[in-house]
């Protein structure tokens, strides 16, 4: 009997060996995001589409040795409560005993799920992140703060020059369009630390761009209702709306735009108009609302299209800028790869100074770790939302953009 | 700006009076304070969504269903959630909050946290004084008058409108005068959820539904409700066209102030409450009804 119960035990010691074994073979990444929400779904999906494309061609190349991704699927639930993207952190490092953190999505909780990071020493690749200070706290404090990179979207400062690009663009063809030589510009930005850089930017550059700006309005980000800031923008004579949204409040602007047929156009931020969702959730209303964006079926890398093809063929939806989960887990192999380890210093040494030529940019890092910023390399691309559909319109010198339109007069 | 301010304010409180007028029916004559009331309301909106987008039922079937199955909803969550901890207020109310995180994360759990349209039921916009006016959001006027005037009918011309008010007078002398008070309470609770289910398919079209939909006008339809007085629902109207027109001389005195026009309205109430604690048209606290 003794015999019996000691074999038993040597054989359940064998297996929790084998298994622990098994275990190593595996590199483990944390997906950080809002699980419940639009911008988790899709950290978690193009996670996936990077992890089964490594794993069907071997796993990752480590000094020899093929280690296979898995993916740990961390809800943070940061829209709703930074403790539970701390919380959410700490979980996967502590008890999951994950290698690498990719995601985050609301600056608030990221900036705080920073801390938890370095606290452990564990690289973290940002993806949906704006605000500048993650980037700030890297130049102030190396040591600390070496660990994190921002692979998506560019910084707050960065997605300004962008928005001002584009609106320099669209004010010309309004020019030309209305005979008018200063175009109107309302400001519509949510109240948010986020926007508070931009709208101060906006305020002193557009006069520099020969526009008029004809009043800041600034609803909560939770707002549902923009029908008196609409009717006040109408008023003014705007041409153009400039948004600065991340919350729902873009679908109630997009959409009561549209009931009320109001003659300016929108573009800047729209968080939800970057969702293939927003169409139906501003009921088809939303027309001619213009949007930074990420993704669309141009030649923004090579990778683009395919990417998206494929993202589009999988879950059957456009993917939105924190699918660039997939390029960060890519940016990962290649430097594990490199380095022949895991080692999260080696890797660092390594990202700082790759060009990696992505789905959604193509990557280099400056010393605060953020995105280098560049037309048609990290800028992103504008979209326009016509008759249902999500159009690029800008970079003109990508390949595959379509005509920016304004609403009749 | 005045013609703007005038029609916006309009119509803003008359969506806010189609929200207030059910919460303060159920808490002047039941004295249940229904944190669940706006719950109730996003429940009705998700329903509407259900039956009319997915579904492809027509408006007004897909209509009348979402407000029948939702008030059928409130009378069993009464009788199995409310009725019996009725007798103690501080229960009620946390009973019903809890009911509104467990209708909240069902939603979530079931939807996500995805921004659902719902399309107008009807589509165009009419000037008003140089004021672009939707005609879902005149329908919302019109519905509100109408079931303003339905309760009053149901209140004053009927004979359950009679035991509602015995009730509310005096929940004990109604009860030794025969009345089935607990009966009552329940058909209260029907009333004034259907309110609320008529709000959320009326008015839903104009916002976007979502499962945390119900927060914000819960903290608009409480400073209503104190404002206009807890139980008057000629107050709540009343209240109800204060807080829109505060909040559209907000947005339109202080643009950069757009957000704080919550705020301002809440700021009112407070006001209110320190010089006439009973609010506009309440009746004075007493320690027993």
């Amino acid at each position: 009997m003794l015999r019996k119960i000691i074999a038993a035990h040597l054989f359940a010691l064998a297996a929790l060996g084998f298994a622990l074994g098994a275990q190593a073979q595996t590199i483990k990444i944390a997906i950080l995001g809002p699980m419940s929400f639009v911008q988790g779904e899709h950290h978690w999906n193009g996670a996936e589409m990077a992890r089964d494309e490594i794993n069907k061609a071997g796993g990752i190349d480590v000094g020899g040795k093929r280690m296979r991704v898995e993916l740990v699927r961390a809800d943070t639930n940061e829209i709703q409560s930074v403790p539970d993207a701390t919380n959410a952190v700490e979980r996967v490092i502590t008890r999951d005993k994950v290698d690498f953190l990719v995601g985050g999505f609301r600056s608030e909780a990221v900036l705080a799920m920073q801390e938890v990071a370095m606290d452990y020493k564990k690289l973290f690749l940002g993806v949906g992140a704006a605000h500048s200070k993650l980037g700030l706290n890297v130049e102030q404090n190396y040591e600390r703060y070496k660990y994190w990179f921002r692979v998506a979207p560019t910084k707050d400062v960065d997605l300004a020059r962008t928005l001002f690009a584009v609106l320099g663009s669209i004010g010309q063809q309004i020019r030309t369009d209305l005979k008018t030589d200063t175009p109107k510009v309302a400001i519509l930005a949510e109240k948010a630390v986020w926007t508070e850089g931009l709208v101060a930017a906006a305020q002193k550059n557009l006069p520099a761009l020969k526009m008029e700006v004809v009043g800041l309005w600034q609803p909560s980000a939770v707002a549902t209702d923009v029908t008196a800031e609409l009717s006040a923008i109408d008023r003014s004579g705007a041409h153009i709306v400039f948004t600065m949204l991340s919350g729902p409040v873009g679908i109630s602007v997009g959409r009561q735009m549209g009931e009320r047929n109001m003659k300016a156009v929108a573009w800047g931020i729209n968080v939800e108009g970057q969702k293939e969702e927003f169409w139906q959730a501003a009921a088809g209303k939303a027309q001619f609302v213009s949007t930074l964006d990420t993704y669309a079926e141009v030649e923004y890398t090579p990778k683009t299209i395919p990417f998206v093809k494929a993202y589009q063929a999988r879950f059957k939806k456009a993917p939105t800028y924190t699918a660039a989960t997939y390029d960060a887990i890519m940016i990962l192999k290649d430097a594990i790869e490199k380095q022949g380890s895991t080692n999260a210093d080696k890797i660092v040494a390594h990202i700082e100074k790759i060009e990696h030529t992505g789905t959604g940019a193509i990557a280099t890092f400056d010393k605060r770790h953020d995105l280098v910023w560049a037309v048609g390399k990290t800028s992103g691309i504008a979209v326009q939302w016509q008759d249902g559909k999500k159009v690029p319109f800008w970079p003109p010198n990508v390949k595959g953009m379509q005509p920016f339109k304004m609403p009749a007069r | 700006m005045f013609q703007d301010i005038l029609v916006t304010g309009l119509v803003n409180g008359g969506v806010y009076a189609l929200l207030a007028i059910g919460f303060s029916l159920i808490f002047g004559v039941a004295r249940i304070v229904n944190i669940a009331h706006t719950a109730f309301y996003m429940l009705a909106a998700y329903c509407f969504y259900m039956l009319l987008v997915k579904t492809g039922l027509g408006f007004v079937l897909a209509g009348l269903i979402s407000v029948g199955a939702v008030t059928l909803l409130s009378v069993i969550c009464y009788r199995l959630v409310i009725e019996p901890v009725r007798e103690h207020e501080a229960a009620v109310l946390i009973a019903t909050i809890a009911l509104a995180l467990i209708f909240q994360e069902l939603m979530l759990y079931t939807f996500g946290g995805h921004f659902l349209g719902i399309p107008s039921t009807l589509e165009g916009a009419v000037r008003f004084f140089g004021v672009s006016i939707p005609y879902q959001r005149l329908l919302i006027l019109v519905v509100a008058g109408a079931m303003l005037f339905l309760v009053w009918f149901v209140l004053y011309r009927t004979r359950l409108g009679l035991a509602i008010r015995a009730t509310a007078n005096d929940l004990e002398v109604a009860n030794l005068m025969g009345m089935n008070v607990h009966r009552v309470a329940m058909a209260t609770v029907a009333i004034s959820v259907s309110l609320a289910a008529v709000a959320g398919v009326v008015v839903a079209p104009v916002f976007v539904v979502d499962p945390f939909m119900w927060l914000a006008p819960l903290v608009t339809m409480l400073a209503i409700v104190v404002l206009g007085g807890l139980g008057s629902l000629k107050g709540s109207l009343i209240g109800a066209l204060i807080i829109g027109y505060v909040e559209a001389i907000t947005v339109f005195a202080v643009p950069a102030g757009a957000y704080l026009k919550g705020a301002v309205a809440l700021l009112i109430m407070v006001i209110v409450l320190l010089a006439r604690p009973e609010g506009l048209f309440g009746i004075a606290f007493e320690e027993e009804r």
